[in-house]
């Protein structure tokens, strides 16, 4: 690409009313959330600019609206560049200015100007139960409304945790049949950025890889995208270096919390959360709710209201943990975007398949090694080509297993174990094992691949172990 | 007579579908319906009332911190927990922000387009609307430059077929009276409101880590802690990278600081921008000054507490106007609430009006199976339960509020209030109706601003004092707790009165019931069949062109309404 072309998208988007400074650094700042090489940043510039604006229809399902509240919080490109310009946002009922029929017709025009041409979003759960009749749109199920849109879409996105899984509509107590898109998406591609509400700017970098590379980016079979919940929340922690050396918050307010301490034992479930909120945080980085001094409520995981609750309750100290894949080098990936990292969670003999597939076009996949039956890290060579325009390409290597966790060096792998079972007894655990004990096998994650669990809560009381 | 249906009804809260039967080019009738249930109040039951809030949160992505406080708060009554000034004053910026954010986006995102033609707009000569930015009196943030820009936005959705937010807008409706310039500056600064909502909102995320849904209340208090100013007990040396290793608190000096800007921008945006905008839209409309008017009840649960007393000052004070008399104040407290549900979707109680503390309300949907038409002839049509203050119905928000206060007297709400009605040019009493629901919600928006200066400089003095206290945590152990206890808690979100009531048995959830603002305005018909607050609302609206309604829309939206809390 030239200077000149560059110049001339620029002057395009100057036009637009984005300055060139906040721009670059937009396209910067998506390229390495979404793990791209940085020498990425300008086809990422220029597909943004020269795209045309893909009509855009938002559904509003079963949920409290909040999604689409986080796309109106877009921090950059800011939401009305986004919504006026990056994007044809023609259906967005919080938004628009047409209602009743007239808005219905605006969803048909689009429909019928752009079939196969535009993009799904949903938020919210889809109401199932009683012919859907929990809830209605222009006196249609707005399962029907959300099917019919679905199925002339380029690709569907569903955006929060009950658009992921049926969310809080789904969870114990709940009467309205709630599910989440996938039931709705009707086979069309499929991506789904859970989380209460969604963290925009991921939903920010999935329409900037659609526009770049003209399909929805890698996923897990989920659907949730590799970028954004391929990493365990504890693993980039800010707080982690305090987990490892036993020091905790216990009780609110006192000197832990003062100092920033691990939040562990007031029942944080960053141990058990795929997600990148401490990489790219929220409010353009302002902070994420860790950083504020509250625990991590595991929002991204399946059925997480009734799996991961109560919120409070402590995790089982030997909780899953994945020592090997450390903050620091979790860290460097993200925020380096040097090298493409995919973690799989979930079932994992079943998701390392289609990881494999993803990744085979990505990357040279490193040794096998027998020792690690479960493998969730793929490492890479930072310099290798990476083909992102054709994410799907076979593999040109033989899927392997992945770097055993005694390639890594020592220096990042930290404690191998989680606090001991009463770490107050035992501050600073772990460190001389560190070395001599190989990672235990993650055990197998709860939750993934079974169908929504309804488990019984609980007692709520206090019941540490 | 013709039955018209608007659904859904756009720019609101959750789903709403509105019904009404015109005469003679008016509204004779009107039946509003919630048509999305959740059933939040019954998932809440049996999980740990300490993390109640989180859910609760989840009623509304845009009011969820009224719900997530007023549930903290109802648990906190029950178990007798009093939280540390700190904690107050933390939540009154994190409610402060919720409520000044939510007044220009209902202004600016929801209702503008139902007063500015954006077909119009386009029209307009930036230099001219340039000229009208600066009748408006104070000092306008935007240059012709930017206004050329916001032009030519407007133009490539709303004028040239190209979709977008304004595609099959109601653009050239004779309704429609502001000079192109005026439609040009207002939608202008619709935009400049959607970025500088974003930021302020940051307060929200700086506090509680995120936005929508900060999580950093807590029962007892806020998790958010100050950083620390002490010797660190462990020796230098003593590990390798844990000594002394603070991660940063969220309540710095710098982060502090930060907040304080964002705090003098929303001063100046809600003073320079939005207050003069709703005047201006308002003295433009003076023939609507008698449409909208309703019933003339008025609702305020009061909230923002200025002390930590048991009955505490509030910014925005408690009480209620009734027949429009604002020479009069009425006492409020939770016991007058009941709801009745003879025209919801709910399994009819045995009380016709239910107390919320003792309802537990199972919903049973017999309305007509999707697909349909019309709602008409069916007894019951709404997802949205009908609240009452001693057998009332009332209509709560902003307006309420603002009334109440000044039938309270003293402070900075009535003052202002009345000035800005003065500028209006209307008579005296519009403030009782749409135009009051015009400019009410910036006052407030200017009021709570200012204030959260004060709160933010009287923080910042306790931490430097050494009163670092967030949280009381006494009651924190549900050993401590007794085997059953009750709580409620009554105040608002920026959109009017929410009430929860709880009980609390073995450690768990028993009831939980909500009352919200959305429940309050959005009422379907009671147990008498009389109107909720903003159906009576629209009987009289004038339609002059029944295919584009856009009067209806002008009085829905004035209330602001959200379904996904009315229904819950
Ligand atoms: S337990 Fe929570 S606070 Fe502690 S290191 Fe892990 S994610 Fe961070």
């Amino acid at each position: 690409m030239t200077a000149a072309t560059i110049q001339g998208e620029l002057g395009a988007l100057l036009e637009r009313g984005l300055s060139r400074r906040a721009f670059l650094a937009f396209c910067g700042a998506m390229t390495t959330l979404l793990a791209l090489p940085p020498r990425y940043a300008p086809r990422v510039a220029a597909a943004v600019t020269a795209s045309p604006r893909i009509p855009l229809i938002w559904l509003r399902g079963a949920g409290c609206g909040g999604d689409g509240e986080a796309l109106l919080r877009t921090a950059e490109p800011d939401a009305v560049s986004l919504l006026l310009e990056s994007l044809s946002v023609d259906y967005l009922e919080i938004l628009m200015a047409a209602s009743g029929t007239a808005a219905a017709d605006v969803r048909s025009a689009t429909m019928a100007a752009a079939p196969n041409g535009y993009l799904a979003v949903i938020e919210g759960a889809v109401a199932g139960a009683d012919d859907g009749a929990w809830h209605t749109v222009g006196g249609r199920a707005f399962r029907d409304v959300a099917r019919e849109v679905c199925a002339g879409a380029l690709g569907v996105i569903a955006v929060g945790s009950c658009a992921f899984d049926g969310g809080l509509a789904a969870a114990t107590g709940g009467t309205i049949g709630a599910s989440g898109a996938g039931v709705v998406a009707g086979g069309r591609p499929f991506i789904s950025l859970p989380g209460c509400p969604v963290n925009a700017a991921n939903l920010a970098a999935t329409f900037v890889h659609f526009l770049t590379f003209n399909e929805l980016p890698p996923a897990d079979l989920r659907g949730r995208p590799l970028f954004a919940y391929g990493s365990l929340i504890h693993n980039q922690c800010e707080r982690r270096a305090h987990f490892e050396f036993g020091e905790f918050v216990e009780a609110w307010g006192d000197e832990g919390a003062q100092k920033g301490w691990c939040l562990y034992k007031m029942g944080c479930k960053g141990p058990e959360a795929y997600a990148n909120c401490p990489a790219v945080r929220y409010d353009d980085g302002a902070s994420w709710p860790i950083g504020s001094g509250q625990v991590c409520i595991a929002c991204t995981m399946p059925g997480f209201w009734d799996s991961m609750g109560p919120a409070f309750r402590r995790l089982p100290p030997l909780a899953s943990f994945v020592p090997w894949l450390t903050a620091d080098f979790a860290g460097q990936v993200l925020v380096g975007g040097t090298a493409g990292l995919a973690a799989a969670h979930g079932t994992a003999s079943v998701a390392r398949a289609a990881l494999r597939r993803r990744r085979a076009a990505r990357a040279r996949v490193a040794p096998a090694a027998d020792a690690v039956p479960e493998p969730v890290v793929a490492v890479e060579a930072p310099a290798e080509p990476i083909t992102p325009a054709e994410p799907n390409a076979p593999p040109d290597v033989a899927p392997a297993a992945d770097m055993p966790a005694a390639d890594m060096p020592a220096a990042d792998v930290p404690a191998a174990e989680g606090p001991a079972e009463d770490a107050e007894d035992e501050p600073e655990p772990g460190l001389e094992a560190e070395a001599a004990n190989p990672p235990e096998v993650p055990p197998e994650p709860k939750l993934e691949a079974a169908p929504r669990p309804k488990p019984v809560r609980p007692p709520a009381a206090e019941d540490d172990p | 007579m013709t039955r018209l249906v608007i659904d859904p009804v756009t720019r609101v809260g959750g789903q709403l579908r509105l019904e009404v039967e015109l005469e003679a080019g008016a509204v004779r009738d009107a039946w509003l319906s919630g048509t999305m249930y959740r059933g939040v109040e019954r998932i809440l039951l049996g999980r740990d009332p300490r993390e109640a809030w989180l859910l609760a949160q989840r009623i509304c992505g845009t009011c969820g911190t009224a719900h997530a406080l007023a549930s903290v708060r109802a648990v906190e009554a029950a178990l007798g927990v009093r939280v540390p000034p700190n904690a107050r004053l933390l939540r009154n910026l994190v409610a402060g922000t919720q409520l000044v954010a939510n007044h220009a986006a209902a202004f600016f995102g929801r209702q503008l387009v139902d007063w500015v033609d954006a077909g119009a707009a386009v029209q307009a000569d930036a230099a001219a609307a340039a000229e009208f930015a600066r009748s408006l009196g104070a000092e306008q943030p935007i240059d012709i430059g930017e206004l050329e820009i916001a032009r030519r936005r407007i133009e490539a959705t709303a004028a040239s077929g190209r979709s977008g937010p304004f595609a099959g807008g109601p653009w050239g409706h004779p309704a429609y009276r502001l000079s192109p310039e005026a439609d040009l500056v207002l939608l202008a600064h619709a935009f400049e409101a959607i970025d500088w909502r974003r930021r302020v909102t940051g307060i929200q995320a700086l506090i509680g880590g995120k936005t929508p849904h900060p999580q950093s209340f807590l029962v007892g208090g806020m998790a958010t802690a100050p950083p620390w100013a002490g010797p660190s007990k462990v020796a230098p040396g003593q590990h390798l990278w844990g000594t002394g290793r603070q991660v940063p608190s969220a309540l710095t000096a710098e982060r502090l600081d930060a907040m304080r800007t964002l705090v003098d921008d929303a001063v100046t945006f809600c003073e320079d921008v939005f207050l003069p905008d709703t005047i201006a839209v308002a003295s433009a409309h003076a023939d609507w000054a008698g449409f909208g008017r309703g019933r003339g009840h008025f609702l305020a649960f009061g909230d923002l507490p200025e002390d930590d007393a048991d009955r505490p000052a509030l910014l925005l004070p408690r009480g209620r106007v009734m027949d429009r008399d604002v020479g009069r104040l009425v006492e409020v407290d939770q016991s007058g609430v009941a709801e009745s549900v003879g025209h919801a979707w709910y399994e009819p109680t045995a009380e016709a009006l239910q107390r919320p503390a003792e309802s537990g309300t199972t919903p049973r949907y017999d309305g007509p199976r999707p697909p349909f038409e019309t709602l008409e002839g069916f007894e019951r049509y709404s997802w949205v339960k009908a609240p009452r203050y001693e057998d009332d119905p009332v209509e709560v928000g902003p307006l309420a509020r603002s009334l109440v206060a000044t039938a309270a007297g003293g402070g900075d709400l009535p003052l202002r209030l009345s000035r800005a009605m003065a500028l209006t040019g209307a008579p005296s009493d519009a403030a009782f109706g749409m135009l009051g629901r015009l400019v009410a919600p910036a006052v407030e928006a200017v009021v709570v601003a200012r204030r959260m200066r004060a709160w933010l400089d009287e923080l910042e003095a306790n931490l430097a004092d050494g009163d670092l206290a967030v949280a009381d945590v006494s009651r924190w152990d549900p050993a401590s707790w007794p085997a059953t206890a009750e709580g409620w808690s009554i105040g608002e979100s920026g959109r009017g009165a929410v009430g929860h009531w709880l009980a609390i048995r073995d450690r768990r959830i028993d009831r939980y019931s909500v009352v919200d603002a959305g429940t309050w305005n959005a009422s379907p018909r009671d147990n008498r069949g009389r109107r909720g607050a903003l159906e009576e609302a629209l009987v009289g609206t004038p339609v002059v062109d029944a295919t584009r309604p856009i009067e209806l829309l002008r009085v829905v939206h004035g209330f602001d309404p959200c379904l996904t809390c009315g229904v819950h």
